[in-house]
């Protein structure tokens, strides 16, 4: 039985992939995925504690994650690919018409 | 009552902003005109109240609104009417009123909506200086502050089809940020150290203590209020921008740039003449940049072509005057000097207006010259009023300039006096110069001269009608402080005195020199002595000038041409002329137009701004290349902000 | 009805439902007009407005903990619901003009306003990371989608994605800080968590916890360096959605600031406020430096306001119920000036020209003299000149930092408002001074004209006259410290 800190070194791990992800990765549906990454981080901190602790505040709000970055995620890729449309490229370094 | 005196032309501006382009031209000036002068009244009647009053700490006070309360903390928009304040408003609505009626011929060629819109903006300039000087804490006095400074560029910029009014403008950007900055943390601190904002509670809590002998809290309050008023007044190093704001026209460069706005800083110092009075260090400060200004400022106008750039640094310079009066505690005179100054620059400047409106548009010495046959009530006038500026016996400029330069000599300050002195003899020079170049003489013959209009209109009515009432005054004006020692009883100053009351007090109390009154009865054949010098020196100043620019006018030129070759200039038949020239002219000159003129001036201050605005510019470019538009750094930015102040927590 | 929850509950969030199911409404009545009848719609969402600004009424006394202590329902919540519900109805009225010019469909357009409208609220009332974790997001989603809302329009799509994977990376680091403040107090009620955490301050663990959700929280604040999506986002958005952005987004992450820090983790107060020091110094320096040189007015008024959040952060790091006072009449008084100066912007849109650039204001004055009068007042507003009520906010900011013993913080907010006169006032000058340009005559409609002569009025209004404003902040903000007093008593 896995104990509470080897869960949150786990999730620190992924959060870790996750946001590294975010960097070093140039297509923006892989982008998109590593975000989700970290958020399954952070799910997993909250239910590695919630059942330490006891207590069902932790997987509530984890089911309110789980809702809301799937709701992120079908605005995410709707507007993906709504850009996709106008400059055909996934390469978040190809569209930087505002800047400076 | 008080507050019918800046909404009357507020009423004015709402008049012409809304409805100047549907009524006739003729109708705005009017409008714009006639409020100027109902405040006139109002603010005559309102002295006349106070004047009523008995004498210790009279004052008209107004509560308009409760502005800011919490707890044990309020502001009100209070509007306070006492002797410092009264002399303020004449002179902001009476001159005011003047230019207005100058403005309704001046501005005629003017399209019917630019002409109201030129009304408009001058009105509500009139309206924020008023409350500048009417209001009671230094949260009105802020409002008017800004407002007067939002107006002067707008005013300066009124022709914008000269390329130059916009650079102008961005210089007065530059350092009017610097001024305001030192006005704000000024208040900031006083707020700080008094937790209050009333001037008059702030006299009353500065009174308490006693004068700092050392840089302290009192000394940086006051340091950094002047540094605002040293923006907004044009001394060194902030004087910069004035000679530029001459872009625009001649009537705003009478009312904002010689009378009323750039005399803020002088009546702020004034305002707050207890706290100053408890800060010995700034007061040095302050004396020693006002006569390092007046002089650096005379010495540059000598050889200035541009009649308006003139008048300009003659108005730095005398505002320099003032700042020496402040600087050693003689407030009144300080004030007194504003007063009179008000009418024989406002002159100078409409004066030379009639005759660029005349010349259409020519500003330049050398391509005049003769002018007083043909534009005899301008050159009447404006002669009083360079004989005024000069120091000419009997006229308002004598008995003012003579106050400050007796009050600093009383003081203790001889090198300052002497300086004071020097730059009396410069101002002689140069306004004198300036009269006969433009007036005297034969027109000029530079080479691609504009072919002037061969006759050429005197001052139209309205513009005669300033003029004469100006030039009255500024023969008048000077006998309201007709000093003891000429069988006066300076009453101007003694009718001020109630203003810096509490500073008299304390500065006898902490011992200084300078005080009014000993000085008065002590040293009346010494002051009538210091007259004497004066008189010899605006004589002398005349005589030079009228040598070198008319009798023989180019000599002059001569001698700088000729530097070089000193035996030739020795051998010349004006021998001791000649002496004179290179004595004092010439180093002067060579000082003043290579040294200071190009070399401080030019290169250092405005470089010096210049670079401060470069920095802020070349800094706020460097930022915006980093926002390069990728979400990749806007994300790395992000995390590196995370990084950091996990960092810094970890190991601190 | 489950247990610990009543039917008082629901009366006590009577507004927000009310809200909910306005939205609803606009949603079918969408579906049931016939197209191009966008005006109807936006004249809709403004009586769903109305209606929940009057179902606030009730509550005006009220404070009382919702549902186990959820949402608390206090006079800071029903302060900031009146920002953002003022802020959503100068939206709507600058948006008729707007859509119909860019030829957009109003579509789900009002709808979202009105949820993001719905996210704030429950984000100011929220006592609990759930409450202001689920409200945060349907302000976020909606914002996503409302900044990509002209898809014709390239500059939008990029604005929304860049929004998009920015709003949901620092989401991620704020869930992250989030569960680890869940973790270390075993609660996700913020008040119970003030008390468990209480004598624990040194845990490095919790100070972890407490710089991340800072990251995130600073993200929505666009606090530099968390600010680098809010220039590109607010110049590419459509623009009476980057004014909502800026107003009423970043109110309400103020409140949710406000929230977290002030009643939940007090006693970490010695911690966070270095933090929140630093980062106000920061974040008013770039934002002003950097707007300086932009000739974007959109983009400027981006930086503009990264500038006055650093101001607002002041008053977090005075942490005085003077300075969340101060924060108050500041986040009320910025949503006026800033939404006014928007609407500005939209009135130089035309069918051909964006009439956002620094140029297209040339001579305004001569073309518009009330727009360019409207603009002034905002321009010196925001650049704290009285008698405007931006002056006054700025005064109430600097007091409090001056009360709460930081003078130099006050001072460089000085120095950063003496900066900023700088590129408000060449506005101005633009306007009144150079000559105009050709075209561009500005489009008035009597949605606009309402919503400027409102921001107008109340900008010089609340600069006169901000005795009443200033009494009711202080109230409100007496309750956001008081509650977290009464809990600790509990």
């Amino acid at each position: 039985m896995p104990t509470l800190n080897q869960y949150l070194v786990l999730s620190a791990t992924l959060f870790a992939i996750g946001t590294a992800g975010v960097f070093i990765r140039r297509n923006l549906i892989t982008i998109l995925l590593s975000i989700e990454i970290m958020l399954n981080a952070v799910n997993l901190t909250f239910v590695a504690f919630g059942r330490a602790l006891g207590a069902v505040d932790g997987q509530i709000l984890v089911f309110f994650v789980i809702t809301v970055a799937a709701a992120e995620a079908a605005v995410g890729l709707a507007i993906v690919i709504g850009l996709f449309r106008h400059s055909e490229s996934l390469n978040p370094d190809s569209f930087a018409s505002l800047k400076w | 009552m008080l507050r019918l005196i800046p909404v009357l032309p507020f009423l004015g501006f709402l008049v012409n902003a809304s409805f100047g382009r549907r009524i006739s031209r003729r109708a705005a000036g009017a409008v714009a005109s006639a409020v100027m002068l109902a405040s006139l009244v109002v603010a005559l009647v309102a002295a006349g109240n106070l004047v009523g009053l008995p004498n210790p700490g009279r004052a008209l006070v107004e509560p308009a609104f409760s502005w800011i309360s919490s707890g044990d903390f309020s502001v009100n928009a209070t509007l306070r009417l006492d002797p410092l304040s009264a002399v303020m408003i004449l002179v902001v609505t009476g001159i005011g009123s003047l230019i207005h009626i100058y403005s309704t011929a001046y501005m005629d060629k003017e399209t019917d909506s630019e002409y109201a819109r030129y009304f408009s903006y001058l009105n509500l300039f009139a309206a924020f200086m008023l409350v500048l000087v009417l209001g009671s804490n230094f949260l009105v006095m802020f409002v008017g502050w800004e407002g007067v400074g939002l107006c002067s560029y707008l005013l300066v910029g009124f022709w914008y089809q000269k390329e130059s009014a916009s650079d102008a403008g961005k210089k007065a950007f530059i350092v009017n940020r610097i001024g305001d900055f030192g006005f704000l943390l000024g208040v900031l601190l006083a707020y700080v150290r008094f937790s209050t904002l009333d001037f008059q509670d702030l006299a009353r809590s500065a009174s308490a203590l006693s004068p700092e002998t050392s840089f302290g809290t009192l000394s940086l309050i006051t340091l950094l209020l002047f540094v605002g008023a040293a923006g907004k007044s044009a001394q060194i190093p902030l004087h910069v921008w004035l000679p530029d704001a001459m872009e625009g026209p001649t009537p705003v460069s009478a009312l904002i740039h010689a009378a009323t706005m750039v005399t803020a800083g002088v009546y702020l110092i004034g305002r707050n003449a207890v706290l100053f009075s408890h800060a010995p260090i700034t007061l040095t400060i302050v004396a020693a940049i006002g006569v390092a200004t007046a002089l650096l400022a005379a010495t540059i106008g000598l050889v200035q072509n541009d009649i308006k750039r003139v008048l300009a640094y003659s108005t730095v310079s005398q505002l320099g005057y003032m700042f020496l009066a402040m600087g050693v505690g003689a407030y009144a005179a300080g004030i007194f000097h504003l007063y009179t100054h008000a009418f024989f620059k406002a002159l100078l400047f409409l004066g030379s207006g009639a005759v660029i409106h005349a010349l259409g548009g020519e500003q330049d010495l050398r391509r005049m010259g003769g002018l007083r046959r043909e534009l005899p009530i301008a050159y009447s006038t404006f002669l009083v009023g360079a004989m005024a500026i000069a120091g000419v016996p009997g006229l308002a400029g004598f008995f003012s300039k003579d106050e400050v330069l007796f009050q600093t000599y009383a003081g203790g300050h001889t090198l300052l006096w002497i300086v004071g002195l020097v730059t009396s003899l410069l101002t002689a020079i140069y306004m004198f110069r300036l009269v006969f170049l433009a007036f005297h003489g034969a027109r000029g013959e530079e080479p691609g001269a504009a072919h002037h209009p061969s006759h050429l209109h005197d001052a139209p009515p309205a513009m005669a009608l300033a003029l004469i009432v100006l030039a009255l005054g500024s023969i008048v004006a000077g006998y309201a402080g007709l000093p003891r020692a000429l069988g006066g009883s300076n009453r101007f100053e003694r009718f001020l005195e109630p203003s810096f009351i509490v500073s008299q007090e304390t500065r006898r109390a902490a011992g200084l020199q300078g005080d009014l009154e000993e000085a008065e009865t002590a040293t009346a054949s010494l002051e009538v002595g210091l007259m004497a010098v004066s008189t010899l020196v605006a004589a002398g100043g005349i005589g030079l000038a009228f040598f070198f620019f008319l009798r023989n006018p180019r000599a002059a030129d001569d001698m700088v041409n000729r530097f070089a070759g000193l035996h030739r200039v020795l051998a010349n038949k004006y021998y001791v002329d000649e002496i004179y020239d290179v004595t004092v002219v010439q180093p002067i000159r060579i000082v003043s137009e290579d040294g200071l003129w190009r070399g401080i001036d030019v290169r250092a201050i405005d470089g010096t701004v210049n670079m401060v605005g470069e920095t802020v510019v070349g800094s706020s470019e460097i930022l915006r290349r980093l926002q390069a538009g990728s979400v990749r750094v806007s994300a790395a930015s992000l995390f590196l902000g995370v990084v950091l102040i996990l960092g810094y927590y970890l190991w601190r | 009805m489950p247990p610990g929850i009543t039917f008082g509950d629901f009366y006590n969030i009577l507004p927000e439902l009310v809200l909910t199911a306005g939205s609803l409404v606009v949603l079918i009545a969408d579906v049931l007009l016939p197209r191009r009848s966008g005006g109807w719609l936006a004249w809709i969402t403004l009586i769903v407005i109305g209606a929940t600004l009057a179902s606030l009424v009730p509550f005006r006394e009220t404070r009382v903990e919702v549902a186990n202590g959820l949402i608390a329902v206090d006079q800071f919540a029903l302060f900031f619901k009146v920002v953002f519900l003022g802020a959503a109805a100068l939206t709507v009225l600058m948006s008729v003009r707007y859509l119909e010019i860019e030829g957009a469909s109003p579509g789900e357009y009002y709808f979202l306003i009105l949820c993001a409208t719905l996210g704030m609220m429950i984000m100011a009332g929220g006592i609990d990371l759930i409450t202001i974790f689920i409200g945060l997001e349907t302000m976020a989603v909606s914002f996503y989608i409302l900044a990509g809302f002209i898809k014709p329009n390239q500059r939008s799509n990029e604005a929304a994605v860049k929004y998009f994977l920015l709003g949901a990376f620092s989401l991620g680091i704020l869930l992250y800080g989030m569960s680890l403040m869940y973790g270390l107090s075993g609660t996700t009620n913020l008040r119970v968590m003030a008390m468990t955490f209480a004598g624990q301050e040194s845990d490095p663990r919790l100070i972890l916890a407490v710089m991340l959700v800072a990251a995130g929280v600073g993200f929505k604040i666009a606090a530099v360096p968390f600010h680098m999506w809010a220039p590109d986002v607010y110049e590419g958005a459509p623009t009476p959605i980057t004014a909502f952005l800026s107003v009423g987004s970043t109110a309400a992450s103020f409140a949710m600031l406000l929230r977290i820090f002030l009643e939940g983790l007090p006693s970490m107060k010695p911690e966070w406020r270095v933090l929140f020091e630093g980062l106000a110094i920061v974040t008013m320096t770039v934002g002003n430096l950097a707007a300086l040189t932009q000739s974007n007015l959109k983009r400027m008024l981006a930086y503009s306001s990264i500038a006055h959040a650093g101001y607002v952060l002041i008053g977090v790091v005075a942490g005085t119920p003077r300075g969340v006072a101060a924060m108050l009449i500041y986040v009320l008084v910025y949503a006026f000036m800033q939404l006014g100066a928007f609407i500005v912007i939209v009135l130089m849109r035309r069918q051909d020209i964006v009439g956002d650039e620094l140029k297209d204001f040339s001579g305004l004055h001569v073309r518009h003299p009330f727009a360019a009068f409207a603009m002034l007042m905002f321009m010196l507003s925001l650049g704290g000149i009285p008698p405007t009520a931006g002056f006054m906010g700025k005064f109430w900011l600097f007091g409090a930092a001056i009360d709460a013993g930081y003078v130099w913080l006050a001072v460089i907010g000085v120095l950063n408002s003496a900066i900023s006169l700088y590129y408000y006032i060449r506005i101005v000058v633009f306007m009144y001074v150079k000559k105009e340009t050709a075209g561009s005559e500005p489009t008035m409609s009597p949605a606009l004209g309402i919503a400027l002569a409102v921001a107008v009025i109340a900008t010089i209004a609340l600069g006169v006259y901000p005795r009443l404003l200033f009494e009711l902040a202080e109230a409100s903000a007496r309750t956001l410290g008081a509650a977290a007093i009464t809990t600790a008593i509990r």
